[in-house]
């Protein structure tokens, strides 16, 4: 089972008292009719599918049931950081370096 | 063919190690209030509000539970309902928030006695050696969200919404039984 450092209840909890809910720092456009439909497609379905560190969104559910960001390697699943919604993108080279 | 064997034990054997009861009926809201605005609040109703995850206040019987960063627990004897309520409507002006009474949406569970943690590791994640003494979490038995109170070293209770507490209260005796029986 993996183990999810949750920055708000600032605990190593198990994987089961969280739920994944997809790419992080996926932003919504101010004003979607102004976009192309091609533009809006994009929008809602194209992710970069990343092979590595991979910014996705989890959320607290059965805990504090928080919204929260995290970088998990997607190959190996282990997560390099996690951090509180609404905070910068981390730098990744620097994350790596850490590591 | 399938073969079955049931062990008649006696309810002392049962409850030798640990002890499942249900407890009474208390008052409980779902607060949610601003981070600022809290410390106003928990003055109104008599409560220093815990601003960290896990932590409990207490005062006068009423106990409260931070669960999340903007998001307390507040449990109390019947009797104080009205006056906690009528205490967060007088002080809605200087702190804005949401109390919503669920008195009747949870049971709650004691589970005490020298295997009660053994008993509850059958179906909580948790690492409970980690969970102190006068503490208590929103976590999940066995797929149900449940809020774990760690009251003492062997003993816990647990908050169950209703409609969950049979299947909670059902696999809490065939653990009970297992661990009477040895196993």
């Amino acid at each position: 089972m993996l183990l999810i450092h949750c920055p708000y209840c600032d605990e190593t909890l198990p994987e089961l008292e969280f739920a994944y809910a997809g790419e992080a720092h996926v932003i919504r456009p101010e004003d979607p009719s102004a976009m192309s439909d091609e533009e809006w497609r994009d929008f809602l379905f194209i992710r970069t599918n990343a092979r590595g560190p991979h910014f996705e969104r989890w959320r607290h559910v059965h805990g504090c049931a928080r919204f929260f960001n995290a970088v998990r390697d997607t190959v190996s699943d282990r997560f390099l950081l996690t951090y509180k919604a609404g905070e910068p993108r981390p730098d990744l080279a620097s994350l790596e370096a850490a590591q | 063919m399938m073969t079955n064997q049931t062990h008649d034990f006696t309810l002392a054997e049962a409850t030798a190690r640990v002890r499942i009861d249900e407890l009474a009926p208390v008052s409980r809201f779902s607060l949610r209030v601003r981070p600022a605005q809290a410390a106003t609040l928990g003055r109104a109703l008599g409560l220093d509000l815990p601003d960290r995850i896990g932590r409990i206040a207490e005062a006068q019987g009423r106990t409260a539970l931070c669960l999340g960063p903007d998001e307390w627990l507040i449990c109390a004897p019947e009797a104080a309902r009205d006056a906690i309520l009528a205490a967060a409507r007088d002080a809605y002006e200087a702190a804005p928030h949401s109390l919503t009474e669920i008195s009747d949406r949870e049971i709650s569970y004691r589970i005490s006695g020298p295997a009660a943690q053994e008993l509850l590791t059958i179906a909580c994640p948790r690492d409970l050696d980690l969970l102190e003494p006068g503490r208590a979490v929103r976590t999940v038995f066995d797929t149900v969200q449940v809020v774990l109170w760690r009251d003492g070293p062997q003993e816990f209770r647990l908050d169950v919404w209703r409609s969950f507490a049979p299947h909670v209260r059902a696999l809490l005796e065939i653990g009970q039984a297992e661990l009477a029986a040895g196993l």
